[in-house]
């Protein structure tokens, strides 16, 4: 048995200590926004926050993660920030398959709370990681520069 | 219905010129174009031509509830072109329906009744704009009908306004809920009784609006599933949601066609969660849409069937594999090279091309290559089957629904009307779920749980390893140039594997429409052309990838070009403008394509001056002759596919260490009516991104018949600073053509464009795809 604490609340899980969150999330908990894309942390569809940080949840093991609060992209829209991003995607028409977009979110969102005002190459840096086969990358660029508070206040 | 003639058979008469304003949206009566008594007659051409055709019945596609609630059906599947946003809102245009009130339903695999659902050859809006404009017309004139009555008024009298009918003279409304039910009893008026809306009473269709080059201009209409997908509510295929769901994974061959000779499952079975394994059986070469067999592990999530995968012991057979086992990309290269030194079957043919090229002042010669690729979509290949008292249910991410309600069919030996296909969002298709063989697995080994959900998931490793390839190409082409550079004389040979080995004996020749994508529909006016294609044989599966032969054509032709202009010692644009020769239409019967898309010669022909536009535009856009500086330069590339045309200039630098960088992208891109400009750019922007990868990094090679390449770590697309931050789209505004494919023509010219970019900027030329290190090598 495991405790997990998945935007802000808690699950026992049942499961092997080494079980990727990834799949406990998906197919345990029911929580299906985060994406499997690769399996080795190469692609970035399943990124989740880990108090409030970004992390890849297909290579982080459930045991790795009890007693941390576990942040999904469904919890984003209770979010300010996520909010904000939100907006942008839509506003910037982002989008177009959508299946990675939800780890873009997390990345983005999680880049803007350490990283109110990033520059293009915070940005870039900051969402390498993140891939879209789609190829979207300058829409998202354009919307985590109008989500940031750079954009706000400009 | 489904079989109604589309095509006006009046000898001598334009067609082109008949259509124009059709089109474009302008308020004529449709009768001149369908009504010809022909309805019984299959088309020849275009969507009637298409497996189950055109539909335009309103009561199809178009439901208003008592509420208001306008539901349109979507009938294509739904991969990131935004058809879903794109379609339903030429229908709720017509309509005149609130766009906060319209919600779009997934049709099930259903061609009897929805029409073609397949879902590839960028077909989706050139086939499906008239049929739902049609269908949203007569749902209009129906709840105009209805509100007559109800008020007892001639219908001239009243007007179908936004979301309401409105009675002139008295000023009375009844909102489209209010009619509903009235309009549902009604007659649906005939096509000769339609009249479209006019280009001035249209909000949404042939709009500008969201971002234009890096500019929010206005708000765009929102799109149907953005709310969905930015909140992770989108239902892809691996989120469909059915109680007591099995979860599956499977050990496939790791050489095409080879087969399980013996399996160890007992360390599988201890894995905490894993039920079952089961052997699927493949059906050997060729492989068509059927699994490729192997050992599916089954248990009670994703996790424990992968880690059970991980514990199989497996001894494959190669000797079903034959010569597949053999298959080594390097050796496999150089046997296309050799071949391409001989005359291979002729294509094409125009004047003596060989005395041509021995009277020559110039001679220019060079081999390209392109390598198999992986489409590799951001969803990996998923489905969920369930199988209950002889009938089955899927639920799948699939372009091609009929493929994937019959394949299960015929894999359970059950009649198709005891399948239904639920169509999700596709994470991304590019051709890869063009082939259903994902969801017949899923069948296969759902058959084995009566009446409980199976879903089979395919890891990224499956994915790549096993997809169907984008096929490997080698071409080689040599021209005589005379005294003044003018090209006198041009010979292709182009090499490469047969989808048509997907399905029957091995051609080892490209069939009609693979040359039909911008081999032997080469536009260029030299006096001497032969085309051939000497043979190559498949040793993988291979399959669509977006825009499919149309990228190694593309690349060999536009790359070769550029040498020719280089030898000639011209500017670039000037000599393919020259090659071009003066505007004309290409009838494609007269290049040798017998195929065209699909489409009509007539309302289609390959018109050099739209050429000829698109590559102005680019380059004027871009600043084409301008100063860039050491180590910086401009390169052009352009092509004709999917009836659509497109042009593109990159600028690049790359540093004295050889690192290159994309700094911008201009496309001017010219598909005739855009629907919806919003999208078009999207797609514009997404196919510059993704021919980056294709012109640098994405290779997947074969040794012993095996995929060396299994993840993003090894198989490699572009990240964010892959991509140039400055990309602008340039459309051509031409409402006068007919409408075009959108969401494969921006691909194919973005690597020769890109490796063009590189010559002027480094003086070294590439032949060889993916350029890798070649830059710092």
């Amino acid at each position: 048995m495991v405790t997990l604490t998945i935007n802000g609340r808690e699950h026992e899980l049942d499961v092997p200590d080494n079980m990727p969150l990834l799949w406990a999330l998906r197919d345990i908990v029911g929580l299906r926004g985060t994406k499997f894309g690769c399996g080795i942390a190469e692609c970035g569809a399943c990124t989740v926050h880990l108090d409030g940080a970004a992390t890849r949840a297909c290579i982080t093991p459930v045991s790795a993660v009890q007693g941390r609060e576990v942040t999904t992209i469904e919890a984003m829209a209770d979010d300010a920030v996520g909010q904000r991003v939100q907006a942008a995607w839509l506003d910037l028409g982002v989008a177009q398959c959508g299946y990675c977009q939800g780890g873009q979110i997390m990345n983005a969102t999680a880049l803007l709370k350490t990283t109110p005002e990033p520059d293009t190459q915070d940005i870039v840096d900051a969402m390498a990681g993140n891939l879209c086969r789609c190829g979207t990358y300058n829409r998202i660029l354009a919307a985590i520069e109008r989500a940031s508070g750079k954009e706000a206040s400009s | 219905m489904s079989y109604a003639n589309d095509r006006l058979l009046l000898a001598n008469v334009s067609r082109r010129g008949l259509l124009k304003g059709l089109v474009g949206g302008s308020a004529l009566l449709l009768a001149a174009r369908w009504d010809l008594g022909l309805a019984s007659e299959k088309a020849q051409f275009g969507a009637g031509a298409m497996p189950g055709g055109w539909v335009d019945d309103p009561n199809v596609f178009i439901h208003i509830d008592s509420d208001g609630g306008v539901t349109i059906i979507n009938n294509r599947a739904e991969m990131g072109q935004g058809i879903r946003t794109s379609l339903v809102m030429v229908a709720a245009d017509e309509l005149g329906a609130d766009w906060d009130r319209v919600r779009a339903q997934q049709a099930n695999a259903d061609q009897d009744k929805y029409g073609n659902q397949n879902t590839d050859g960028s077909r989706s809006m050139r086939h499906w704009y008239d049929p739902m404009r049609r269908a949203a017309a007569a749902a209009r004139i129906m709840l105009e009908q209805a509100a007559a009555q109800q008020w007892e008024v001639p219908v001239h009298e009243v007007r179908a306004e936004i979301h309401k009918v409105v009675h002139s003279p008295t000023g009375r409304e009844l909102g489209f809920g209010a009619l509903a039910q009235a309009a549902r009893d009604l007659d649906v008026p005939g096509r000769d009784a339609l009249v479209l809306k006019s280009d001035s009473e249209l909000r949404f269709i042939g709009k500008e609006s969201g971002l234009i080059n890096g500019e929010l201009t206005s708000a765009h209409p929102k799109a149907i599933d953005g709310e969905d997908i930015v909140t992770g509510q989108a239902v892809f295929g691996a989120d469909v949601d059915l109680e007591d769901t099995l979860y599956a994974v499977v050990a496939r061959p790791p050489v095409y066609g080879a087969r399980v000779k013996r399996v160890d499952d007992g360390e599988a079975l201890k894995v905490p969660g894993v039920r079952k394994t089961l052997r699927i059986e493949g059906t050997g070469q060729p492989a068509a849409f059927n699994p490729l067999g192997g050992v599916a592990v089954v248990a009670s999530n994703t996790w424990a069937a992968m880690e059970g995968r991980r514990a199989l012991e497996i001894e494959w057979d190669m000797a079903p594999a034959g010569d597949k086992a053999d298959y080594t990309s390097d050796a496999y290269r150089e046997s296309l090279e050799a071949a391409a030194q001989s005359p291979g079957k002729v294509i094409r043919q125009t004047g003596d091309v060989e005395a041509a090229l021995e009277d020559a002042d110039t001679r220019v010669s060079a081999t390209y290559y392109m390598p198999h690729m992986a489409q590799a979509p951001m969803e990996p290949p998923v489905a969920v089957v369930r199988i209950r008292g002889g009938k089955a249910e899927a639920w799948a991410p699939v372009q091609n629904p009929r493929a994937t309600r019959e394949g299960i069919a015929q894999r359970l030996g059950i009649d198709k009307e005891s399948v239904t296909v639920h169509q999700t969002l596709l994470g991304g298709g590019f051709g890869r779920k063009s082939k259903p063989d994902f969801v017949t697995e899923a069948a296969a080994v759902a058959r084995e749980f009566e009446g409980q959900p199976v879903k089979l998931q395919w890891s990224r490793e499956d994915d790549i390893q096993h997809a169907y390839f984008h096929a490997v190409s080698v071409d080689h082409l040599e021209a005589g140039l005379d005294a003044d550079g003018k090209a006198v004389a041009w010979r292709h040979r182009t090499l490469s594997p047969s989808i048509a080995s997907l399905f029957a004996p091995d051609p080892k020749h490209k069939g009609e429409f693979e040359l039909g994508m911008g081999f032997n529909t080469m536009p260029f006016s030299i006096p001497a052309i032969r085309l051939e294609n000497p043979p190559a044989p498949a040793h993988v599966r291979i399959g669509w990838f977006r825009s499919v032969y149309n990228l190694p054509h593309a690349w060999a032709i536009q790359s070769f070009a550029h040498e020719m202009a280089m030898a000639a010692g011209r500017d670039h644009r000037d000599y393919v403008l020259d090659l071009l020769g003066p505007d004309r239409e290409v009838h494609n019967l007269t290049v040798g394509d017998g195929w065209n898309y699909g489409e009509d010669p007539d309302l289609y022909p390959i018109d050099t001056a739209r050429m000829r536009r698109v590559i102005e535009r680019a380059t004027e856009e871009a600043g084409w002759g301008r100063e860039t500086g050491k180590g910086r330069g401009l390169g052009l590339a352009f092509h004709h596919s999917f009836v659509s045309y497109t042009a593109i200039v990159f600028e690049v630098e790359v540093s004295d260490e050889g690192e290159l960088t994309i700094h911008r992208a201009d496309i001017a891109f010219d598909c005739g009516p855009q629907a919806n400009p919003e999208r078009i750019r999207s797609q514009l922007e997404g196919a510059c991104v993704m021919g980056i990868g294709i012109a640098l990094q994405s290779e997947v090679t074969f040794k012993d018949g095996v995929a060396q390449q299994d993840n993003f770590d090894s198989y490699l697309i572009p990240r964010m600073p892959d991509a140039p931050r400055v990309v602008r789209v340039h459309l051509i505004d031409n409402p006068d053509d007919a409408m075009g494919g959108v969401g494969e023509p921006g691909l194919p010219p973005v690597a020769p464009a890109l490796c063009n970019a590189i010559f002027a900027a480094t003086g070294k030329r590439i032949r060889r795809l993916p350029v890798g290190d070649q830059l710092t090598g």
